[in-house]
Formats: structure tokens, sequence, C-alpha cells
């Protein structure tokens, strides 16, 4: 399983990373690889305001559609629109390429609640 | 009830490879090997797949009577097969709904019937019933028949270096026995994706020898073949436009509501014949399309169907899928027959969500061998 080192997590397997003011929002290596080819994502409109914890979209795999939760509340600056047309970005460069959200947090401190890579490691080896 | 789930002799090959086990149909079978459904779909049309089909059941039919009891028994007229052909057909409720679909072998001194594998069970007590009055003798061969499939453009080629049987001369819809890997074993030219390719049955002790040896012959001949997984099959099934029991047929929906008329013939008197020409003559009241999204999104099966124009309910999805090969996001439905149309736009509610999708023609694929 791969983490990146300057992201933090939540047990729902998005991760988190800072750039400048914004979160950048994705999901996991072990949850792109559980999930296996992802064909489709459906991310929100730009403007949207979240409530961390809610769903910010979906994404769908060849056998199934899983939510994804918005792990900081704030509101929604940029999405990854390449991700219509090359889904599997989420797969190939989950930390990368495969990025979903930007979002503008309205309540930064809960970037401390997030779990570090350590925890994130151990939550997703109890669901191996 | 919980029941323990059954393992097919390449169990320990597939868990070995690193393949991701799930339950289907009572057993516990890959879904997918570490290439993924898509890398799976896309070998098995570029070249070849070979598929652990153990779980599907193998029923024989002997006796002086066998050919009147299964032409009662099944929709299609077996009288019209010549010896080692093979054909499609169904086993029909009096009221003309669907116990099952099967392909049915006439090979020397018995009738071999291949089932779904969650039917097995309802087929064979089917059957049985069935048999009053007729000099037959039907067997439930499954545990000692193992099923392979072995698909793609390259399937022949590869599978005639391990075997003497002249599989060229053995066209689309015929079964030879002879030998494959020295093992005896009845090869047909069928399968369920599309391509061309073979579905092999031999005697079950054989399965590693043989599974293995596909594959060590295709990399010996430098042709590409790797296994291939359940979710790979579905999508390779889809596109051609081939029927899976619980989603395009069932108890509930009939051979023409199916669009699966072609497998009927009703000159023969078959269990359900006389429901279905009722229909036919009064028409059916829902119809299977195939849709393709014109909106993004994936449909998946019970999304409700709705009219374009209106946003009423028409229909529901019952396979939805992104396909592969054809690269979109599709589905088969059953509508409202007026609505059933090729080019007439519908609504999938994808999540409460409308999104536009089109009918079109179907089969979504046709393979270059066909054409």
């Amino acid at each position: 399983m791969k983490l990146d080192a300057k992201a933090k997590y939540q047990d729902t397997h998005e991760w988190a990373r800072r750039e400048g003011d914004l979160i950048v929002v994705g999901i996991t290596d072990f949850a792109q690889e559980s999930l296996s080819d992802v064909v489709f994502v459906e991310l929100p409109e730009v403007g949207a305001v979240l409530e961390k914890g809610e769903i910010f979209g979906v994404v769908e795999s060849v056998k199934a559609a899983s939510d994804l939760y918005i792990p900081m509340s704030g509101e929604i600056v940029e999405t990854n629109v390449t991700l219509e047309d090359e889904p599997e970005l989420v797969n190939s460069d989950p930390f990368g390429e495969g990025w979903m959200i930007k979002l503008q947090p309205s309540d930064p401190k809960q970037w401390d609640d997030l779990l570090s890579g350590d925890e994130y490691e151990q939550v997703a080896q109890a669901e191996e | 009830m919980s029941q323990e789930l059954k393992r097919t002799n390449l169990y320990r090959w597939h868990v070995d490879h690193h393949a991701r086990m799930v339950p289907f149909a009572g057993w516990e079978m890959p879904v997918q090997y570490p290439p993924g459904p898509l890398a799976e779909h896309h070998l098995v049309r570029r070249s070849a797949g070979v598929f652990d089909i153990d779980h599907m059941g193998q029923v024989t039919i002997t006796g002086p009577d066998a050919e009147v009891y299964l032409n009662r028994l099944v929709t299609w007229d077996i009288g019209l097969m010549r010896p080692n052909e093979a054909h499609y057909a169904l086993l029909c409720y009096d009221h003309g709904g669907i116990v099952d679909d099967v392909f049915i072998y006439k090979l020397p001194g018995r009738w071999l019937m291949v089932v779904n594998a969650g039917n097995l069970n309802k087929d064979y007590r089917w059957l049985q019933e069935h048999a009053g009055g007729y000099q037959v003798a039907v067997k439930d061969v499954s545990a000692e028949t193992y099923m392979l499939a072995l698909q793609g453009p390259k399937a022949i080629s590869l599978l005639q270096k391990l075997t003497p049987a002249q599989l060229a001369a053995a066209p689309r819809f015929t079964a030879i026995e002879d030998k494959v890997d020295g093992v005896p074993a009845v090869i047909g030219r069928t399968g369920y994706t599309g391509e061309d390719g073979v579905e092999i049955f031999f005697p079950a002790e054989h399965a590693r020898q043989i599974w293995t040896a596909i594959l060590n012959t295709g990399r010996t001949a430098g042709i590409e073949v790797g296994p291939i997984g359940l979710a790979a099959r579905d999508s390779l099934r889809f596109e051609p436009g081939f029927a899976l029991y619980g989603h395009e047929i069932g108890p509930d929906i009939t051979p023409l509501e199916a669009s699966l008329e072609w497998a009927c013939r009703f000159q023969n008197d078959f269990i359900g014949r006389e429901a279905l020409l009722k229909q036919k003559e009064n028409g059916v009241a829902k119809k299977l399309v195939s849709f393709a999204l014109t909106d993004k999104g994936v449909p998946r099966q019970d999304y409700p169907v709705l009219s374009a124009a209106g946003g009423e309910e028409i229909g529901v999805v019952v396979t939805g899928l992104y396909a592969p090969t054809v690269d979109k996001y599709c589905g088969n439905a059953f509508v409202r027959s007026n609505y059933a149309g090729i080019g007439t736009d519908l609504q999938i509610l994808i999540r409460h969500k409308p999104k536009a999708a089109v009918v079109i023609k179907r089969p979504l694929y046709v393979p270059a061998y066909r054409k």
C-alpha cells in the first residue's frame, strides 16, 4: 500500500493535502486498489459548500459505485475535469493526477482531526 | 440459511495467482485477476482468455426417447440438429416464463445440456419431473465434468497446439470429441463472449493440467493469453447481446420479451408454447432494449428508466455497465414496447438524477470474424 507522506487521511479512504490555503482531496492507493478499474467519477459543482463528512461525489468501478466523503468543511473551488475523460487516472496515480477536488476550508483546524499516514495504514490493514 | 460455498479444482491456482475471489451462484469464484477487468476484457477481444467455468452445470440425457423428450422440454427443435452440433435453447414454464437458458450438444450416444450454475438443482428437478412416460435417463454429471472456456481471435490457433482434432474443420456451434493435452475431451466451438473460441469438457481431475497447458502453450507460442474473471465475463457477454439469467431472462420474463424468439421453434409442442403463441398474437407489453447514455454516468441494475419527454417511469435497467470495447456507458433495460424503437430517447435515473440515454441497435459489438 502506497501512502503520501504529505497527506492526511480519513477512515473512508480519502486523502487531503495542503496546497497553500487550499486542500486537495482524492482517494487513497488502498481505495483504488480495492475498487479495481475506475470507470467514472462524479464530482461536485465548483462553488458548492459542504460540511465535513458530507458526500461530495461518487467513484464508480467496473462493479460498484462508492460515495466520496469530504474530509474538511469548505467551498469547492476546483474539480479535476480531466477525470471526466480519464477516470483511470484514479487507478494509475491516486495521489497525483487522480486528485478530485480542491476546497477552501471554512474551519482549517479540522486538519488536525485527520488521520496520520500510520493511523490510516492501520485502518486499511484492518479492512484487508 | 447460509451454505458453504463450493470451490472448483482451480481454486488454489486462482488464490495463488492473486485472483479476487467472490461468492457467485453458490461458488467461490475469481471475479478478477491482477490485470483487472478492463485489461482482461481487452485481452479476450485482442488475443485469448481462459475462463474457469466449472461452476456451470452439465446434464446428460440418454435413452431411446431422448430426442422426443428434449423437444418437449426446450424451445428449439433439436430434431434439426445434426450429430456433433450444439445449439442454444430455453426451458420455459407453462406460462412462458423462462426456467433457464441452456446449450445443448448432440454427441454420439448422448445429449449434453449445459445449464447455469445457480439453476442446476432447479433445472435438474424440472428435467426429472417431466421425464415420466419417456424412456430416458437424465443424469447430473456436473461433479465429474470439468468445463473451461478459451475465447478470443487467437483461441483456436492456441488450442490447435494442444489437440490432434482439426479445429478449423469444425465450424461454430459444432463439437468434436478428441483429446486436449492427451486428455479425452469434448471441444465445443461455443462460448459466451462473442469471440471465436471453445468450451472444453473433460474429467475434473485434469483441471489444473489443462488450464496450465493452455497458459504455458500461449507463452511458448507467443500468443497472449491470460485468465479471465467474472467481471470481464459480464462485460464480454453484454457487448454481443447475450442474456444473463436473473438479468435479461428469468421466470417472469418470456423469450419474446427478451428478444429470444429466434431460439423458439413454434412448430414444436414445447412446454410454454401455448402461452407464447398467445403473447405473440397480442403483442408484448415490455421489451428488452439496449441503450447508451448520452450524458455521463454509470447505469446499474434496478435503476428506473423514464420517458425523455414526460419523465414517466417506463421501465427498469437489468444490466448496466461501462462497455470497454465500444467505450460507452450502456445497459439493457425492459421498457414499455412503444419505447423500444431504435433511436428512442430515454432517461435513466442514476442516484435520483435523470441522465439522457438513447435506445441503440443490438448487439453493440460484432467480432471481425462474423462480419
